[in-house]
């Protein structure tokens, strides 16, 4: 018997569920982009059959970490960068639970990038969105990780001199086996995206380009945004390595020079996930160790057992 | 000094395994009866510099490293020179057994190798010379040709513990013993061949003219030889912690690699992870999801999990940290302790700290208070850190095998089950309350995700009863001093339902008390009994509860006696500016002795440093340590 029984529960999900009875005032403007990923994932979690009591949705700090304040879930907002580490942690805990981080591009290029490369490396069963707008939203408009070169603000008067990081590409080359990119212009591809991450069994990164209206006035929009897929343009396989890393390149560069392209990057669904690597090594439990602690008959090993070694 | 103890000092380079000879032989006079005590010297190195491992043996108990040593065994340093032998490090190589020499005691032994040791450099020592005025007995003999001959350079050690067991009149039995343990084949066949033909060598050819001879004792029953890194390893399987997420620092991997091998077996998961912020978070979201967990590091890797730390207070997250100090600032002296971290482990993160630190004084507290971290952090959901240090983290000592024998304790405190959870207090949107104002001991129970109906936000901001952040000053009022009010529930459980976790020792009616914290206890408790022995009066506390720190206990002690002399190794005297916080004064009655020059106390040192106190203002300590008068002096 668990003692999670919102876990894998089997019932009739109303499309509002994830909506909070009590919804906090939004501290989001008029017309910024996280309400994009708000909105898809509102419509990507029932329709995955999942209820709001076995997902764990962990977030950064910043706009995008207010997220799991307006999404009514089991929530963590935790600080600055530091979603992941939390995340993958309760997902190793707990790995019926569905795990979903969250972060802006600040919180999850700039101050957790370590963490970023390492969970992707890892590749951990999980949900990475990071809602990028190019520049810091919540402390007034600096310069971030993905501002274009250039990109004038208080703390670079005279232009940024640094080239953006390539989330993508940085994604792909530390083990991430879905990678994909979309928009808040685009709530249908944003949801279906969402929804194939979050099945995903392995580390899924969505770089979620998420426009700001208050700081990034100058920036596009994201419109018009061209779906890699569907274009006819573009032609390219996802599970292929070496063409997904071109197709990041080329889609990376082309933001900043005025196309936005979106879609599935990448997908490895061959790589086993972290918790069934470290399974097979028999470093994780069978049964997840949180349903431990309620079992009344499980027999705790004790020290007293291994002095042996000490005598 | 008392003569019936050995203090046996094995001493060469880093990497000619002077650990696990020192491990075996400490074992082996165990279970010939005797208690242990080890001290373990080495440099930040894995090949070459002076290394060595003190073990005192006694009939009686051994609390601390001792006063000097009394038996030499110098291997000299076989990786002073490089292979190519065209460097050479000054006179690395003779450290071994020159180093500290003025240490040995009056009448003590010396063998060393003189197939590595070459005549020039131990002439150059005058050690004929020094002998004859200490009285000390010298056996050269050429361990290296003995193990080269049946075996392999490397077994030097066996040929070492042989002469040392012939010369003290021991039994090889428990070495033999022990040697079958650890290994088979030719490599023990070998080991063997040498440590008799060593053995048999000097007890047939060799002239004695020590006294020194190993004590005879007898255990009353079975005994585990254990460091404090072992004794907090298992205090934490006790207690039913199954996660440890950490980055490797000394001296703090220790803990993180014995439960990393231990917890495969146990059905438990151990992560090394990118940095100790990582490890921190790992345990927090381990934790929040429902697991016993726990990490922990060294003073800069320490420093990293502040922030997280202050998240898991903010939160409410139970969490265990263990802070294994190292001398300091920033990377001092690796692998030497000090007591320098208290100030950091107290305060480290924004805003005003709430959380719960306890400073183990020896192995067997070592144990039972990383049990009561994990118990004070699930019930009253707050961080607790055990802090201890290199000394307590390495030293070895034995315990009853009876003390572990107890019942785990894996409860997962004010953790609600799904049927709880169903008459919990809800919001009239049907939102837990996880953060209620009004609750007994300012203890909120909490849910875990998956639970159903149980669902919130846990959040670093200042939040509502369910967790939406909010600014409200009425609301942060009462969360802050909900907060806060557990710190009073906790002393309060500390102080009415256990054992008091501070040590009392020495004479009750004495007029001058010694106040420690942390691993210097036995040192100060064993230069206590040394007074009272000597006539003088004085009675001695070592702290363990740093935080909610034990306010009506220090009254009592500070006020029984009219002067206080508070003993810890760091140069700032932070401990007794804590107790000066604390109990808001008595600045006029607390002095201080202060070591920190990476080496831990001896109790002849306190013992110095009491006497100084008391008779001899003006006088200079002889050892290397510092006296801080009271504020009114």
């Amino acid at each position: 018997m668990s003692a999670f029984n919102a876990i894998g529960e089997d019932r009739e999900i109303d499309r509002d569920e994830f909506t909070p009875g009590v919804e906090p005032q939004p501290t989001w403007c008029p017309g910024c982009g996280d309400f994009g990923v708000l909105k898809a994932l509102k419509q990507a979690l029932p329709e995955l059959g999942l209820t709001p009591d076995e997902v764990l949705t962990v977030t950064g700090i910043g706009c995008s970490g207010k997220l799991n304040s307006y999404l009514d879930t089991y929530g963590f907002h935790t600080i600055h960068g530091r979603s992941l580490p939390v995340a993958r942690a309760a997902k190793l805990a707990n790995d019926g639970l569905e795990v979903i981080a969250a972060g802006g591009d600040g919180d999850g290029y700039g101050i957790g990038g370590n963490h970023f490369i390492h969970t992707a490396r890892e590749n951990h069963d999980m949900t990475y969105i990071v809602f990028n707008n190019e520049v810091f939203g919540l402390t007034k408009g600096q310069t971030s990780p993905t501002s274009p070169k250039g990109h004038k603000s208080k703390t670079q008067p005279h232009g940024s001199a640094k080239s953006p990081l390539r989330p993508l590409s940085t994604s792909l080359n530390a083990g991430a086996t879905y990678v994909a990119r979309t928009a808040a212009v685009n709530p249908n591809q944003a949801k279906e995206i969402i929804k194939e991450a979050i099945e995903h069994d392995g580390f899924a990164h969505v770089d979620f380009l998420t426009q700001c209206p208050t700081w990034n006035k100058d920036a596009r929009q994201y419109v018009p945004y061209v779906d890699v897929q569907e274009s006819e343009d573009y032609d390219f396989d996802v599970h292929d390595r070496r063409e997904a890393a071109e197709m990041m390149f080329e889609t990376e560069s082309a933001l900043y020079e005025g196309t936005v392209l979106t879609g599935r990057y990448y997908v490895n669904e061959d790589r086993p996930s972290y918790q069934e690597e470290k399974r097979a090594l028999g470093d994780v439990p069978d049964e997840p160790l949180a349903e431990r602690y309620f079992d009344d008959d499980y027999e705790w090993e004790r020290s007293y057992d291994l002095l042996e070694r000490h005598k | 000094m008392s003569d019936d103890e050995l203090i046996w000092r094995i001493a060469g380079g880093s990497g000619d395994g002077i650990d696990s000879t020192s491990q075996n032989f400490a074992k082996a006079l165990m279970r010939s009866g005797l208690d242990v005590f080890t001290h373990r010297h080495y440099p930040s190195r894995i090949r070459g510099g002076h290394t060595y491992v003190e073990i005192r043996a006694a009939d009686h108990e051994v609390q601390s490293r001792g006063d000097g040593y009394n038996f030499l065994l110098a291997l000299g340093d076989s990786f002073a020179r490089n292979p190519q032998e065209d460097a050479f490090y000054g006179n690395e190589e003779i450290k071994p057994l020159s180093e500290n020499l003025d240490e040995l005691r009056e009448g003590g032994v010396i063998v060393y190798d003189e197939g590595l040791l070459s005549e020039e450099d131990v002439a150059d020592l005058d050690l004929e010379e020094r002998a004859e005025e200490n009285g000390w007995h010298v056996y050269p003999m050429d361990l290296r040709s003995l193990a080269r001959e049946h075996g392999r350079e490397v077994m030097r050690n066996t040929a070492g513990v042989g002469a040392t067991a012939a010369l003290l009149e021991m039994d090889l039995e428990h070495i033999e013993d022990l040697m079958e343990d650890a290994m088979g084949g030719e490599i023990l066949e070998a080991n063997l061949e040498i440590l008799h033909e060593a053995y048999e060598t000097v007890r047939d050819e060799y002239d004695f003219t020590h006294d020194l001879r190993a004590p005879e004792g007898e255990h009353e029953e079975e005994q585990a030889l254990l460091s404090g890194s072992n004794a907090i390893a298992y205090g934490a399987i006790d207690a039913g912690c199954r996660f440890i997420a950490g980055y490797p620092m000394t001296p703090w991997t220790d803990v993180f690699t014995i439960l990393s091998q231990n917890f495969p077996d146990m059905g438990g998961i151990a992560e090394q992870v990118e940095d100790e912020i990582a490890a921190a978070a790992l345990a927090l979201g381990a934790s929040h999801a429902g697991a016993k967990a726990m990490s922990g590091s060294s003073g800069g890797g320490f420093a990293l999990m502040s922030e997280p730390l202050g998240l898991a207070e903010m939160t409410e997250t139970p969490l265990v940290l263990v802070e294994a100090m190292r001398a300091g600032p920033s990377t001092g002296m690796p692998t030497k302790p000090e007591q320098g971290d208290l100030e950091h482990v107290l305060y480290t993160s924004q805003g005003d700290s709430s959380r719960v630190v306890f400073a183990p004084g020896n192995v067997a507290e070592a144990y039972d208070q990383t049990r009561m971290a994990f118990h004070v952090a699930y019930e009253y959901q707050i961080p607790v850190i055990v802090i201890y240090d290199q000394k307590l983290s390495g030293e070895n000592t034995n315990v009853d095998v009876s003390f572990f024998d107890r019942e785990p304790e894996p409860t997962l405190g004010s953790t609600l089950t799904e049927e709880e959870l169903r008459e919990a207090a809800h919001d009239a949107s049907g939102k837990f309350q996880r953060f209620q104002h009004d609750v007994e001991d300012g203890v909120s129970p909490r849910s875990l995700p998956g639970q159903k109906d149980g669902r919130y936000l846990a959040t670093g901001n200042e939040h509502s009863p369910v967790g939406h952040i909010s600014e409200d000053p009425d609301n942060r009022v009462y969360q802050m001093e909900r907060r806060l009010e557990k710190l009073e529930a906790i002393r309060e459980e500390l102080d009415e339902e256990h054992d008091s976790q501070q040590t009392y020792f020495g004479d009750e009616t004495a007029d001058f008390g010694i106040v420690t914290w942390g691993s210097s206890q036995g040192a100060v408790e064993e230069a206590v009994a040394r007074l009272n022995e000597q006539g003088h009066s004085v009675k001695g506390v070592g702290v363990s509860d740093m935080m909610p720190f034990p306010e009506a206990e220090m009254t009592e002690f500070v006020e029984s006696v009219d002067e206080v002399m508070v003993v810890e190794m760091n140069a700032t005297a932070q401990f007794r500016g804590l107790m000066q916080k604390e109990l808001g004064r008595y600045g006029e009655k607390l002095s201080s002795l202060l070591k920190y020059n990476g080496e831990p106390f001896e109790p002849a040192e306190i013992v110095e440093g009491y006497e100084l106190n008391v008779d001899g203002a003006d006088e200079e300590p002889t050892a290397q340590v510092r006296i801080e008068p009271a504020a009114g002096d």
